[in-house]
């Protein structure tokens, strides 16, 4: 087997038998001797000063052990960090891992319960006795940016915006001043969030003795988070492992470090007992990060013919109450993202992030693209109405071309980190979709009296963040190989990917090959999973590990066999004397020859190259139903030119995983606040995912033209296309299908009430 | 018996699908569950001479698949498929959702339009309460605390009857933001007695008399009456905003889905 003969090979997925069958171990399924259950009792007013907490009749609770408040915490408490994008603007607004003095979110932790089992614990929040003098809740970003007094966060700092600055590039004066067509809109991007099958969870084991914390149930991050529980608990980084398990969906939301995991640590510390917290579904809608919540006033210029010449603007984000790990990724990406993969000479936007009386924002698969890429979207189909030019036209004049790559971005983040897109062919991609989805095509005449109309949206998108990625590959005397990566699992299919990818470079049949991911046991160090990351930097780091393996491998056959390294061929797990077959030794024998320095084992870290951009096009088929305002999504299509494809079949569930996940936030799933910061919408019965019957037929196809040059496979990300652009494209297809009536589709999501609505304002409008 | 000493502080099972979610969220927290599910005597679907009835422990999915009921009673077997996903149906049970009496369920609506009359058993013996009085609020009903509802009669379906029925869900099987079960006994092509009861949009199933005098004496497709008889739903009705839908918006989807259901029953659909 040549090397380079399973890139681009639909290998099926290693990990389904297994989570198929029931038979994988996710953190619920794990359970310790001596394990006690922790409930938290969250703060159900949205801003409020702290005037009473007694805990002393829930801790009579028969089968509670121990009750803790802020109070009770041993020394200061630990502040949470910024791992992304941190600015020193929000470091007033970091959270602590429980409620002092104040509540500023409702489900912000004030509390903590421990005891024999969650139903107990649960029971004993009843007992506990919170008082809480209100103070003015902050719901929106015009009362965040006209807060004073009491309806400041943080009153020592004086404003509730945690962030604000500008970024742009060319001459946008000069731009707007010679433009022929300018239109000014305001969107809004709504607050929804990941909603993984599986909610979040650890185990904490502090043993006091040993001086060892270990945090069962980690994922995404772990070697970051270790650091950081190590620095909270006055222990070195040897000596807090972190394990992961089998991961319900991640989405960007799970495996952050979140004040649960220090509350579960500090409940093990104090109890001397293995401490399990399993997050409720009522939990998870006020407890785990929310996301998006964007808003956006753009201004475009253009020529008559269409061809951009500037965007300005500004966005602001709702981040709620607390600025989280994921730092300013959210608003700094929608700013960033705003010009997308359009030459726009000139652009220039401030970017403003406010705090408010509401859950904490963070990441979630595609932050910051999604708001951008509907605002931006939106524009150009409105500006295409303004002209009388088709959309599909307008975009192909302004799309980056092959000869104009690389492209150099300018400033469009406040850490001055420059931004380049690499390659790629944008109009070529974009006609691949045009095809698919023949846009062309006389438009259909239907019968089944809705209103049916396209959409189209593009967009780019970077991958293969985070400074590196360690890997580790070990050879068993059995034969087998183990690698490890520091990029975790969520579902996502990345052990297939890592297999695939160390079967490859070493030449070997997958089967061969077992992957173990992300815990700290297994690596020295390693950076985590995100920003469509896994495949390009861990893959990376295996074949940079798998070379280091064989080169190591070679140098101790040649002195086995005899023979000067360059005279042996290597294939299979064996390596030969050129012409001589006879004269051969396995890695497995090497490695148990080599047992005394701990066999073949090698560990490299892969340095990051600049990041891969991945430029993909979506478009819809919707029908409105005239009378109910229903909207379906009939067909969709996406293509995206992903860099040389490692496995198609993982790219194309990936792709659409995400547009389903698309069409749920853009028509169903919103957290809704009341004026008192209540969150209405804390249950399935209220946030409304979609299921089975709400999935069109989605094509999704991924090319392969365009390689990135940054990474020795060409890998771009391939998990977040497939939901970066569906509200834009499902948003500028309902815009369409109305008519006139669509220039007021500005806000996600679209919901039918909004949609007849406006067909009844046309309506009268014409009478 | 049981239900007697247990003061109040008991809950009947049925098939579960509505107040084990209530359980699950802590919003009821009865001390004592009493579970009807082994009651043979309780489920099933009859002839009498009157017409059918069905057995309170009868879960949804008999009641859809059920020969009887599509040929005695073709509204409800129209009907039912909307309720819900399968497995709910396979699981949930006629009385249960009637006790439970949510006033976006399509059963409630069903039992008002056809004139069902509620069979209940109490340590007073038996008595029987037509649907016009059986639903009394959100989740309220004339059930006792003692009582239990046993048996459903639904009398006779005329042959020359039609019907329509239309709800709107923002996704297929959620409670419907707004509904209509509509029949009407016709003399040649003109409506003659008729029911409307629009369901989603007050706190129990409402019947539209006002609605069924305008659509009485004129022909199902007739356009000045339909006119009318859209401008009575959105006069009559005043629904509750909630997360979901708008009062205004409910009343619209009433409205359309009036017209739907009368066109449906004079084949115009």
């Amino acid at each position: 087997m040549a090397q380079g003969s399973l890139i681009g090979q639909s290998l099926p997925r290693v990990e389904d038998d297994r989570l198929l069958d029931g038979a994988g171990c996710y953190i619920d399924d794990v359970a310790l001797p001596g394990m006690m259950h922790m409930a938290i009792l969250r703060s159900s007013d949205a801003h409020g000063r702290i005037t009473a907490l007694d805990c002393s009749a829930a801790r009579l609770v028969p089968g509670v052990i121990d009750v803790f408040t802020a109070e009770d915490w041993p020394q200061d408490m630990p502040v949470i960090p910024m791992r992304l994008i941190p600015l020193e603007s929000s470091v007033p607004f970091l959270q602590r891992p429980l409620a002092q003095g104040k509540v500023r979110y409702v489900g912000e932790p004030v509390a903590v319960v421990v005891a024999r089992d969650r139903r107990t614990a649960e029971d004993a929040l009843e007992f506990l006795e919170l008082e809480i003098e209100a103070l003015p809740p902050v719901v929106t970003r015009d009362q965040a940016l006209a807060a004073t007094g009491d309806a400041l966060m943080v009153p020592e700092v004086g404003t509730n915006i945690s962030a604000q600055y500008q970024i742009g590039r060319g001459d946008i004066e000069d731009a707007f001043a010679r433009a022929d067509v300018t239109l000014k809109k305001t969107f809004q991007s709504h607050r929804h969030t990941a909603v993984p099958l599986e909610t979040r969870g650890t185990i904490a084991v502090f043993d006091i003795a040993a001086g060892k914390l270990t945090i069962h149930g980690a994922s995404k991050v772990t070697f970051f988070n270790r650091a950081e529980l190590a620095k909270a608990f006055n222990l070195r980084n040897d000596q807090v492992d972190l394990i992961t398990s089998d991961i319900g969906g991640g989405f960007g939301v799970r495996g952050e470090l979140y004040p649960e995991y220090y509350l579960a640590a500090e409940a093990s510390r104090r109890t001397g007992r293995p401490v399990k917290w399993i997050e409720d579904r009522r939990e998870h809608f006020a407890a785990t990060n929310h996301s998006r919540d964007v808003d956006c006033e753009l201004e475009i210029a253009a020529l008559k013919d269409g061809t951009i010449l500037g965007m300005r603007g500004q966005v602001r984000a709702d981040m709620g109450a607390y600025i989280r790990t994921n730092g300013n990724v959210v608003p700094a990406k929608a700013g960033q993202f705003l010009p997308g993969p359009y030459r726009v000479p000139a652009f220039a936007c401030e970017v403003l992030a406010l705090v408010t009386n509401k859950t904490p924002v963070g990441t979630y698969r595609g932050p910051g693209r999604i708001e951008a890429n509907f605002f931006r979207e939106r524009m150009l189909d409105c500006l295409a109405d303004e002209l009388g030019m088709d959309p599909a036209a307008l975009r192909m004049k302004n799309l980056l071309g092959a000869a104009e790559m690389p492209f150099d971005t300018g400033d469009l983040l406040p850490n001055a980190q420059k931004v380049v897109f690499d390659s790629g062919d944008y109009p070529a991609t974009f006609r691949k979709l045009l095809d698919e989805c023949d846009w062309d095509a006389p438009a259909q005449v239907h019968s089944d009296g809705r209103l049916h109309a396209m959409g189209l949206a593009c967009f780019n998108e970077s991958s293969g963040g985070g400074l590196y990625e360690n890997a580790r590959i070990s050879v068993a005397a059995s034969g087998q190989i183990t690698v490890s990566t520091g990029s975790s699992s969520m579902g996502q299919g990345v052990e297939t990917a890592i297999r695939q990818i160390c079967a490859d470079a070493l030449s070997m049949a997958p089967e061969r090959i077992t992957v173990a991911l992300s815990s700290t046991t297994l690596l020295s160090d390693g950076v985590g999973s995100f920003h469509s990351r896994s495949t390009v930097m861990a893959g990376s780091a295996v074949g940079q590990a798998a070379a280091e393996l064989l080169d190591q491998a070679r140098g101790e056959a040649g002195r086995r066999l005899n023979a000067a390294p360059a005279e042996l061929d290597y294939s299979d797990g064996v390596f030969r004397v050129m012409g001589q077959s006879d004269r051969s030794i396995r890695l497995s024998d090497l490695s148990a020859m080599l047992s005394d320095q701990g066999g073949l084992d090698v560990e490299s870290r892969y340095e990051q190259a600049p990041l891969g951009f991945s430029f993909g096009a979506h478009a819809a088929h919707v029908a409105i139903d005239p009378g109910t305002g229903d909207i379906e999504v009939l067909d969709y299509w996406v293509v995206e030119d992903v860099g040389r494809v490692l496995n198609p079949a993982l790219v194309e569930g990936q792709t659409i995983g995400g547009v389903v996940q698309g069409l749920g936030d853009a028509l169903y799933g919103e957290l809704v606040y009341d004026d008192m910061g209540q969150l209405l919408t804390a249950s399935f019965a209220d946030y409304l995912l979609p299921t089975s019957t709400e999935v069109p037929d989605i094509r999704a196809v991924a090319t392969g033209d365009y390689p990135s040059p940054h990474n020795p496979y060409g890998f771009k990300g391939a998990g977040e296309g497939g939901i970066v652009a569906v509200a834009a494209a499902v948003g500028n297809a309902i815009a369409r299908a109305i008519g006139p009536a669509g220039d007021a589709i500005c806000q996600t999501p679209f919901h039918p009430e909004k949609i007849l609505t406006l067909l009844h304002a046309a309506k009268k409008g014409k009478q | 018996m049981i239900l007697q000493n247990a003061q109040g502080d008991a809950r009947i099972i049925a098939g579960g699908q509505s107040l084990m979610p209530m359980l699950n969220f802590r919003l009821a927290t009865p001390t004592l569950l009493v579970d009807l599910n082994r009651i043979a005597a309780l489920s099933g679907i009859g002839m009498t001479d009157e017409g059918l009835r069905i057995g309170a422990m009868t879960r949804t999915r008999d009641i859809e698949t059920s020969a009887l009921i599509a040929q005695h009673q073709p509204l409800i077997a129209h009907a039912v498929p909307h309720i819900a996903h399968l497995p709910i149906r396979s699981r949930g049970t006629i009385g249960g959702s009637l006790s439970h009496a949510d006033p976006a369920a399509e059963f409630p609506a069903l039992m008002l339009a056809v004139d069902a009359q509620m069979v209940l058993h109490g340590p007073q013996g038996a008595r029987v309460v037509p649907a016009g009085e059986y639903f009394q609020g959100l989740f309220e009903t004339a059930t006792k605390s003692a009582e239990i509802l046993t048996h459903i009669d639904l009398p006779h379906w005329p042959e020359a009857r039609r019907f329509g029925f239309q709800e709107y869900s923002r996704r297929r099987g959620d409670f419907a933001l707004a509904g209509i079960a509509f029949w009407a006994d016709m003399d040649g092509d003109i409506c003659g007695e008729c029911r409307v009861v629009a369901f989603g949009v007050s706190d129990r199933p409402v019947r539209l008399h006002g609605v069924e005098q305008i659509l009485q004496s004129h022909p199902l497709n007739d356009a000045d009456a339909m006119l009318q008889a859209r401008d009575a739903v959105d006069d009559l009705l005043e629904p509750d905003s909630d997360l979901q839908a708008s009062a205004e918006y409910r009343r619209m989807l009433a409205a359309e889905l009036l017209q739907r259901a009368v066109h449906a029953a004079g084949g115009m659909a």
